[in-house]
């Protein structure tokens, strides 16, 4: 059988929400996916992939859910151009493990190689190498898309079809179900990074080291920073930023097999976590092993778990958090609001609550999907568990951030409200147009959809 | 839906003139927007209800219902929903009555019953088929601690809210498999327009204190709750305690 229901969360845990789950044939046969979707009745259908998305844009309460992780043929990779034509349910990491002996790498990495390509382009993701690579829908070429109405549209980025796949980057899965796409991969001689990891003693160095245009030299860059140490110690940061190595600046040993997929993972956590083991003690313990582990060193090889995904040593992490689960918080500020933006991280600080898991990122420029996160400026990600008063907190900190002219991304979001989202993104209207164009009647829905009133 | 961190965008009071019911929504208001149906009789009162919450910033909408025409009960529900989904439902609306009378006047006791307990039972039917449509939502059930043991002075009261309170307990474990929650709440005595003139009872409360324990209990998807909380040990004791002693209690 096909269908089942079932309760769905996002990575965080939090909002759960029962659908009908479409998987199977209906799925894999382009024909019964579109009559999945004519069918789809009042509470309409979304499409989901890994369902690493925080909050609650791949789920639709009382509807259908497609999980679109059946389709996952890779079509063709071709060595020449770069370019690799796969299914929208292909992971990530599969599309690295079947590329790299091509030389060819994942344009844009996120922090975990666990999220389709749909799931990549609906979500506009984006990774360390934000200021030289842009986000991934930037990297497509063309993409297949299922409309409302049971057409199958090839959208280019440009071209006569360009607003709708600008309005699919990024639409969160509103605009129709991604089929398949061709991605320009990124050539590479080898599957390591020559990095340089250095420690900040406080804020100010840490935007000092983004701002005195020693970025520019790096194709990846992003920061751990502490955002409970209050005092000298705030904002103390642990960056790391590197490119891609050179055959020739590998060791003998690692020469042999450059484009190994090197990626450990230690051990899969269980799910064993009581609430509130995440607290003041415990992630000021690890933030300080953390921040202290993190030597000033230039030019060391390393793999893509040490440079790029060191959580990935810990498998399904997100139950460290308990059964409340945890919310994260990613906001992007433009440049020029520095002076607010140190004081926003000083707040974070004295707040009370709770992050471990921080990033700091000067984003470069954004592109012309109008629900595109990335925008020139300060990104910083934070995690707070859930505990009293955090919605409050967040809401604090939405007015702030929007006064600065910034904005939350749908990716990590669970709890900012419509009148919130819709100022944050002045070019919503923009892409409203767009969306209802594709599907008047609003087939394609989504518990976000419904709170952030995105569709009719 | 109700987000991450326990607000939800849409209430429903039935009973949109409970006082319990308006400070939760007040309560709500305080951490976000929110859209408010109050369902109830059109009145003066109503209407005023709606004023006090626009001004809290909800947005407002009234949907006719009386509890006394069970007749009326499904359509008003689905009357609610129409404008969007409705994140959490309160049951807000009960009659306390002259005790005295209502065990010695067949009209007093029987419309108790009609409306503290089959209004709550259908009205319970009713929104439970919402929140399966819609594949979310909690509902919110204003049960009493009168119902947890019956006392001479209010027992008619009580044996309603002890119904309300059995039906509503069932239906939690009835729409738990399907990620709808319910939460029982058992208040003590609440300082209301309805018990104005009563003498209070130990570890008496107010509405917005009831209030508080709601939108707690609703955030972390407890079934069963009592306002102020040590009325939860209190009546655990009180249940198990001999009629003879009992009776003799000032309770």
């Amino acid at each position: 059988m096909s269908r089942t229901e079932k309760t769905l969360v996002g990575w965080a845990r939090t909002a759960p929400s029962r659908a009908t789950v479409v998987s199977g044939d209906e799925v894999t046969s382009t024909e019964r996916l579109a009559e999945v979707v004519a069918g789809a009745g009042a509470r309409g259908v979304v499409a989901r992939g890994l369902g690493r998305s925080y909050g609650d844009t791949a789920q639709n309460a009382g509807g259908l859910v497609v999980d679109m992780t059946a389709r996952d043929r890779i079509h063709g990779v071709d060595a020449e151009t770069g370019l690799v034509d796969l299914d929208a349910g292909v992971s990530l990491d599969r599309l690295m493990r079947v590329a790299l002996p091509f030389g060819l790498w994942v344009p844009v990495l996120p922090g975990t190689r666990q999220v389709t390509i749909g799931g990549a382009i609906a979500n506009d993701i984006h990774g360390k190498n934000h200021h030289t690579a842009g986000s991934f829908g930037d990297h497509i070429v063309s993409m297949d898309l299922l409309l409302a109405s049971g057409e199958v549209r090839r959208l280019e980025p440009e071209g006569p079809e360009s607003e709708l796949f600008w309005a699919t980057v990024g639409g969160v899965g509103l605009t129709g179900i991604i089929l398949r796409a061709t991605v320009r991969m990124t050539k590479t001689e080898t599957a390591y990074f020559v990095a340089d990891t250095e420690r900040t003693a406080n804020l100010d160095e840490t935007i000092e080291r983004f701002s005195d245009g020693s970025d520019e030299a790096y194709d990846y860059s992003s920061a751990w920073f502490d955002s409970m140490s209050t005092g000298a110690k705030l904002g103390r940061a642990a960056l790391g930023r590197g490119s891609l190595a050179r055959l020739d600046e590998l060791p003998e040993k690692l020469r042999r097999d450059p484009l190994k997929f090197d990626a450990p993972t230690l051990v899969d956590l269980p799910d064993v976590f009581p609430n509130g083991l995440a607290n003041k003690l415990t992630f000021s313990a690890i933030g300080e092993l953390y921040y202290r582990k993190t030597k000033n060193k230039k030019g060391q090889i390393q793999n893509l778990t040490a440079f790029y995904h060191p959580l990935d040593l810990f498998g399904d992490w997100n139950r460290a958090y308990g059964s409340k689960g945890f919310l994260q918080y990613q906001f992007i500020v433009p440049l020029d609001a520095e002076a607010e933006f140190r004081a926003i991280i000083r707040d974070i600080a004295a707040s009370g609550h709770v992050s471990f898991l921080n990033v700091f990122k000067k984003f470069g420029e954004g592109n012309r999907a109008p629900l595109s996160f990335p925008m020139p400026g300060w990104n910083i990600c934070v995690d707070f568990p859930i505990v009293d008063g955090l919605g409050a907190f967040c809401r604090s900190l939405d007015e702030r951030v929007l006064a600065m002219g910034g904005r939350l991304y749908t990716a990590k979001d669970s709890r900012t409200d419509a009148g919130t989202f819709a100022a944050m993104y002045p070019r919503l209207d923009e892409w409203r147009k767009v969306r209802d164009a594709a599907d008047p009647d609003g087939v394609f829905a989504s518990d976000m959809s419904r709170r952030l009133r995105l569709t009719p | 839906m109700i987000d991450a961190v326990g607000h939800p965008s849409s209430l429903l009071l039935l009973g949109g003139t409970s006082e319990i019911g308006l400070a939760t929504a007040e309560k709500y208001l305080e951490g976000g927007p929110v859209r408010v149906v109050l369902a109830g009789r059109q009145s003066p009162r109503l209407a005023d209800a709606a004023a006090r919450l626009t001004r809290a910033g909800a947005t407002v909408e009234t949907v006719e219902f009386d509890a006394r025409d069970a007749a009326v009960h499904t359509e008003a529900v689905r009357k609610a929903f129409a404008g969007g989904d409705i994140d959490v439902a309160v049951v807000a609306f009960g009659l306390l009555g002259d005790q005295e009378k209502a065990w010695q006047d067949i009209d007093v006791a029987v419309e108790l019953a009609e409306v503290n307990y089959v209004a709550a039972v259908s009205v319970g039917v009713a929104l439970a088929a919402e929140f399966r449509r819609q594949g979310h939502g909690h509902l919110v059930a204003l049960s009493s601690v009168a119902g947890e043991r019956a006392r001479r002075s209010n027992f008619v009261y009580g044996s309603t809210k002890a119904g309300l309170d059995a039906f509503y307990t069932g239906l939690t474990e009835a729409l738990r498999p399907e990620g709808i929650g319910v939460t029982v709440v058992r208040p003590g005595f609440v300082h209301t327009k309805m018990t104005e003139g009563m003498s209070p009872a130990p570890l008496s409360t107010t509405p917005e204190a009831v209030a508080d324990v709601v939108v707690a209990a609703v955030a972390g998807r407890k079934e069963q709750v009592w306002a102020p909380a040590p009325l939860r040990a209190v009546m655990s004791v009180l249940r198990h305690i001999p009629r003879p002693i009992f009776r003799r209690l000032p309770v």
